[in-house]
């Protein structure tokens, strides 16, 4: 792995990025010429109108996706590039993911939820059960390892989406409205641990949110609106 | 080689979900599994008929026994001889001798009808006069009850398949043959072989009773050796006396079942063929809502690194194994039911019925096993393609 920090080059960097869906005839332009740059370390948070296109740029970091135009260069690697197979190996190594609705496995423990992006590492039973400890101790959530996500709250369950997305100790965690289903206590909770990712272990966050309250959370926020970001919310 | 293993590793840990979730989904899972079962079934059912046929035909004729019939004629029905001709038969070079003379049996054959036990109709049933040659020819002959007709006596002998099929065939019960009552006085078997689905007279009493004069319509045979064939057929067939046909017991069996079991095969693999096509498509349907039940988790899975291929071989395996649960269920339920079942048939070549017992052989079960690995395979790789295809971010949105 490359390291971000010798060379000055932001941990990622978005450049001239477009993206236009298809929906049958009719073509939707979402982004347009958008540049990014996030600093390893940061916690950047991404808010914006419902539509503009948020979750389509996160997506485009987290190699979900392909711009239609544009480069995405994460760890001075052309994210853009890759093939379908390589882009799984590479979020696989780089990328943590934690969705608002958690996307836990029904059928799997906690334990069992959080292991599996270590299925697609090469450490042994015993090594992974180790990381999934530490995952769940970091969250808080060691009592419960045993637990199926529908025995668990809704904080809770993101709390192991979280260890789920940190337990590979990847380059960059990528969470889209990771408290927009909670309520605020149980929000509240995710956005310490958001936090204390970001300040004790120096992960480099990226968050979706439409919540001000979320954002202040964060080291920084980008305003997303008409394809466009800028550094103030626009009326 | 990590590479290999962890992809292993995704392929375990995607089927295990799909495992996983079956009992959430056990209608649809249940029905595809009974429906592949239903064609396994009848596919092997209805083969094990064609197997059992075969099979008692195979045993009905040993390597060095022959059947001589007169040259031109499929069957016994079409042959005839004199009492002259059959001596030339026996006294060939070749058939094998006891102390009685040789082991040849000059036959004649008619039907008779008798009511079936299962429907009451009446059927044909071949009524065959043998000489006393015709035990040590036909080696497997054991009586299961009674004894053997007294020659010269208006007496029959019943084989255990006829006894069972036909009713009115127990030792102590009569027959009608023509005007006259016969009594029956024994019971035999042989080997499985076509032999059980007849009765036996002496041919003598049979002729007499038939206004058949001195006539026969085959002589059977045992040679001294299987290799003794040649010898004893070109020593008939350029006999200027003679007119005859030579064949071996077994081919004469062979190809006699030949038209039976193949129309039964035909019939047994069309039917099967057009259920596994409905249980393809129920399979697809399955794996089709398997997939879209599963559309978040499988995004999901892609989204943390998961590949696509990794995917399509799970689906297929999960398909795969519901698949052969229905295999298994329907072979066992095919075993447990025809097995051994017993039945008559038509022979088309004498007209008169042949019983037979169904035989699930292996093979058949493999058969099964094989059609339903298939109609998994098919049912699951077009889903699979599609939940590997995909796009994850789009996925990802549905809820
Ligand atoms: N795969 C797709 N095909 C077609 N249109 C899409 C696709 N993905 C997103 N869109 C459209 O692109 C636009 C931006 O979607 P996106 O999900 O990125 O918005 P967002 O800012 O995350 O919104 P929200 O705050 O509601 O989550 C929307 O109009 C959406 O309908
Ligand atoms: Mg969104």
């Amino acid at each position: 792995m490359s390291n971000p920090t010798n060379s000055g080059e932001p941990l990622v960097r978005v450049d001239g990025v477009e993206k236009v869906f298809h929906r049958g005839a009719e073509e939707i332009h979402i982004l347009a010429q958008l540049h990014l740059e996030v600093p390893a370390g940061e916690f950047l948070a991404l808010m914006g109108p419902s539509g503009s296109g948020k979750s389509t740029l996160l997506n485009l970091i987290g190699g979900l996706d392909r711009p239609t135009k544009g480069t995405v260069t994460i760890a001075g690697e052309r994210v853009d590039q890759l093939s379908d197979r390589q882009l799984a190996a590479w979020r696989a190594r780089h990328i943590g993911f934690v969705f608002q609705l958690y996307n836990l496995m029904p059928v799997l423990t906690a334990e069992r939820n959080v292991e599996l992006p270590l299925l697609l590492t090469h450490l042994s039973r015993a090594e992974r059960k180790k990381h999934v400890e530490t995952a769940l101790a970091m969250v808080g959530l060691s009592h419960r390892a045993k637990h199926f996500p529908r025995t668990l709250s809704g904080g809770e369950q993101q709390r192991v989406g979280i260890a789920r997305g940190i337990v590979t100790d990847p380059t960059l965690l990528l969470c889209d409205e990771p408290t927009g289903d909670l309520d605020r206590k149980a929000g509240d909770e995710i956005l310490n641990l958001l936090q204390a990712l970001n300040r004790e272990h120096g992960k480099t966050i990226i968050m979706v949110t439409h919540d001000p309250h979320a954002s202040a959370r964060a080291s920084r926020t980008v305003y997303l609106n008409k394809g466009q970001l800028s550094n103030v919310p626009v009326a | 080689m990590a590479g290999l293993l962890n992809w292993f590793a995704q392929i375990a840990a995607i089927t295990r979900f799909g495992l996983m979730s079956i009992p959430q989904r056990r209608g649809a899972v249940a029905a595809t599994v009974f429906g592949i079962a239903g064609v396994v079934a009848v596919l092997v059912g209805v083969l094990s008929i064609a197997a059992g046929f075969r099979r008692a035909m195979a045993a009905s004729g040993a390597a060095d026994s022959v059947i001589v019939l007169r040259s031109g004629s499929d069957s016994e029905m079409v042959s005839g001889f004199g009492r002259e001709e059959t001596r030339v038969i026996a006294d060939t070079p070749g058939v094998a001798r006891n102390a009685q003379g040789p082991l040849a049996s000059a036959e004649l054959f008619v039907i008779i009808n008798l009511a079936k036990r299962s429907t009451g109709t009446d059927a044909n049933v071949p009524l065959r006069g043998v000489e006393a040659a015709a035990l040590p020819v036909r080696d497997n002959v054991k009586f299961t009850d009674g004894r053997m007709f007294t020659w010269g006596r208006n007496e029959v002998v019943v084989g255990a398949g006829a006894a069972h099929e036909f009713a009115g065939l127990e030792v102590g019960s009569t027959i009608k043959v023509g005007r006259e009552s016969w009594p029956v006085v024994g019971i035999f078997s042989a080997g499985g072989g076509i032999a059980e689905s007849e009765i036996w007279s002496d041919a003598k009493v049979l002729q007499a009773a038939y206004n058949r004069g001195d006539s026969f319509q085959s002589v059977y045979a045992r040679l001294n050796s299987a290799g003794a064939f040649q010898e004893f057929k070109d020593a008939l067939t350029s006999n200027p006396r003679l007119n005859v046909k030579v064949v071996r017991q077994s081919d004469y069996y062979a190809e006699q079942s030949q038209t039976i079991t193949r129309l039964i095969t035909t019939l047994g693999v069309l039917i099967a063929g057009l259920m596994a096509v409905g249980a393809v498509f129920g399979a697809l349907n399955t794996m089709y809502s398997a997939v879209a039940a599963r559309t978040r988790e499988i995004a999901t899975l892609r989204a943390l690194g998961f590949g696509g291929g990794a995917v399509v071989v799970a689906l297929m395996i999960e398909s795969l194994v519901l698949a052969l649960m229905g295999g298994a269920v329907g072979a066992v339920a095919a075993y447990v039911a025809f097995d051994n079942f017993r039945a008559a048939t038509m022979n088309w070549q004498s007209f008169s019925q042949v019983t037979f017992a169904f035989a699930v052989t292996p093979q058949l079960l493999v058969q099964g096993v094989v059609w339903a690995t298939v109609i998994g395979l098919l049912g699951g790789l077009l889903p699979a393609i599609r939940a590997a295809r995909l796009p994850i971010a789009a996925a990802l949105r549905e809820l």
